[in-house]
């Protein structure tokens, strides 16, 4: 047996710190969405991140610009389809900016309860999903069945569930049925009991609180040169809402509050979503309240809102604007718009060129999402793994809106 | 905005960086400000550092082509949070020439939006950290939002925009 030599140099021993390269997707079930994060680990600690987007980019920056208007609204579904009525409604008021329509008051009250009920799914899907990744199912399963009654209000307006395609420039592509009164009634009163009962599963439970809070901090100063906006700006402690601050669709009518954080972390995001909901609760019953019963569900822009089938059929002018509207061939006044709605992740934005044809010149999608996802490596980096995931799931970053 | 505070605006930034403003309008009531290319990053910085103004918020910054198809531009939405001021600068350059400064020193946000703007339309971000392709995949080699890369099949010959719209 050959003698041991003892050991002279021991610098030869000491290893050069090496840290392990993760792939965290592009298919991860956490991240909810097709997004690479490339991590530099050292053990369970994030280093670096690098993030990879555009595995869902469906160019509509470039299709809109081949699309007349009234085509361009099933683009926006696709940006953010967690709260789809929010973007087409969106897209409606900038093009009647553009036009100079104006609308009934109903219409934008009709509006608001819509966009309200988007903006209730789309909070209630994060915060269940926060849930879901910090290890309790539950309140997500439970939770989830207040979204598909969500959806059957959609529905039983335009037909469609989850790529709502809903109302037309200019208004509403029918009359409200009664059937969708019930359901926004029966929504009413039956939900605050059901998030009553999934606040009572986290909100105050001590291993939620102590998974969340601290986890992905962020602050204001930070949020706000990061261009963020929405739910994420407001839990980092700045009190800013489009509604609030340029209101638009008659929002001015309303009274609510808008709920800040302090922090930004986890927990504050999850709890400003948590009283948003009900804030929009608050708003949906005042619309009802205050419905004006007359004015219709539309507003009066034969150039852009399809005339009814009888008068089609039966008159040479309806005749006229209904093929006009089809094939896209309505001239629009030239101009250059930007409107901005507080959508479900924060102030989505329409900027748009109009050269005075029949599609824009050019058109671009501020999407909440893309801009303050840039800021997630920083947000991540010298924390575990298992935060970085929650990190993600609480600043709702949709792939579809990222993606664009 | 109103017209009276487009023209302080104007005046506030002629003061201080004079002969940048090349126009200044108000389409639908949004106080637009078109900056010569060389300023343009002045005119940022001032804007947003200066006390009575203080757009501190970069809202949107994005690129666009101009109706002749001979430039591009870059256009930025500002927003000053506390006094609810909005404000657009625009600046244009020859498309064969697409250079301009970053913002990203100004606004650690525009790190992306300068690259989607690059990614889409070639325009390079001089002093960015790290511009290179977003969204598309990085072996494209064209940049696809320029008007001359039309959305169709470009190998067709029967359909042409005169006849059948853009």
């Amino acid at each position: 047996m050959a003698k041991k030599e003892p050991i002279k140099n021991t610098e030869d021993f000491v290893e050069e710190k090496e840290y392990s390269i993760l792939n965290l997707g592009p298919t991860h079930p956490a991240t909810h969405g097709i997004f690479q994060n490339v991590l530099k680990m050292d053990g369970e600690i994030i280093h670096e991140a690098t993030p990879t987007v555009g595995y869902i980019h469906r160019a509509f920056e470039k299709l809109a610009e081949r699309r007349p208007y009234a085509q361009i609204t099933t683009l926006t579904d696709r940006l953010n389809y967690c709260s789809s009525p929010i973007n087409n409604m969106g897209w409606h008021m900038t093009v009647e900016k553009l036009i100079g329509a104006k609308l009934p008051k109903r219409v934008e009250y009709m509006r608001v309860i819509v966009m309200e009920l988007s903006r209730i799914a789309d909070h209630l899907i994060c915060n269940s999903v926060i849930g879901v990744d910090t290890g309790a199912m539950t309140g997500f399963l439970y939770i989830f069945q207040w979204r598909e009654k969500i959806y059957d209000i959609f529905e039983s307006i335009c037909g469609a569930r989850l790529t709502t395609n809903m109302g037309r420039i200019g208004g509403f592509e029918r009359e409200w049925p009664q059937k969708t009164w019930d359901l926004i009634d029966s929504f009413l009163k039956n939900y605050p009991k059901g998030l009553q009962e999934f606040a009572n599963l986290l909100e105050r439970n001590k291993i939620f609180m102590d998974r969340t809070i601290n986890c992905g901090p962020i602050s204001a100063e930070m949020a706000l040169s990061y261009s963020f906006t929405g739910p994420n700006l407001r839990a980092a402690g700045v009190d800013y809402d489009v509604r609030v601050a340029t209101p638009y669709s008659s929002y001015e009518d309303f009274n609510f509050t808008v709920p800040i954080g302090t922090s930004g972390d986890t927990y504050d995001r999850f709890m400003v979503r948590q009283e948003e909901m009900y804030q929009s609760m608050e708003i949906i019953k005042q619309a009802i309240k205050n419905m004006p019963k007359e004015g219709g569900f539309h507003a009066d822009v034969p150039d852009f809102y399809l005339p009814p089938k009888q008068e089609v059929y039966n008159n040479m002018e309806a005749l006229i604007y209904h093929f006009k509207i089809v094939m896209g061939e309505t001239d629009v006044p030239k101009g250059e718009i930007y409107h901005s709605v507080e959508g479900g992740n924060g102030e989505l934005g329409f900027y748009l060129q109009s050269d005075g044809g029949r599609t824009p010149f050019r058109l671009h999608f501020r999407r909440p999402c893309f801009i303050y996802y840039q800021a997630y490596p920083e947000m991540i980096k010298g924390s575990m793994l298992s935060d970085a995931i929650i990190t993600m799931s609480s600043m709702n970053v949709i792939a579809g809106e990222l993606d664009a | 905005m109103s017209q009276d505070l487009l023209n302080k605006l104007t005046e506030s930034i002629n003061q201080n960086i004079s002969g940048a403003i090349e126009k200044a309008e108000l389409p639908y009531d949004f106080a637009t400000i078109t900056i010569h290319k060389e300023h343009i990053h002045e005119v940022l910085e001032f804007l947003k550092n200066d006390k009575n103004w203080n757009f501190h918020f970069l809202t949107d910054l994005t690129g666009f082509q101009t109706a002749d198809e001979k430039q591009l531009g870059v256009v930025y939405h500002l927003h000053n949070m506390m006094t609810n001021i909005r404000v657009r600068i625009k600046t244009h350059f020859d498309i064969n020439k697409p250079e301009i400064p970053t913002a990203t020193n100004l606004w650690p946000g525009a790190n992306w939006m300068e690259r989607e703007t690059f990614d889409f339309y070639g325009i390079k971000f001089k002093g960015h950290p790290n511009l290179k392709r977003i969204l598309n995949v990085d072996e494209m080699d064209i940049f696809p939002l320029r008007k001359e890369y039309p959305l169709e099949d470009q190998q067709r010959e029967d359909k042409d925009n005169k006849m059948f719209g853009r």
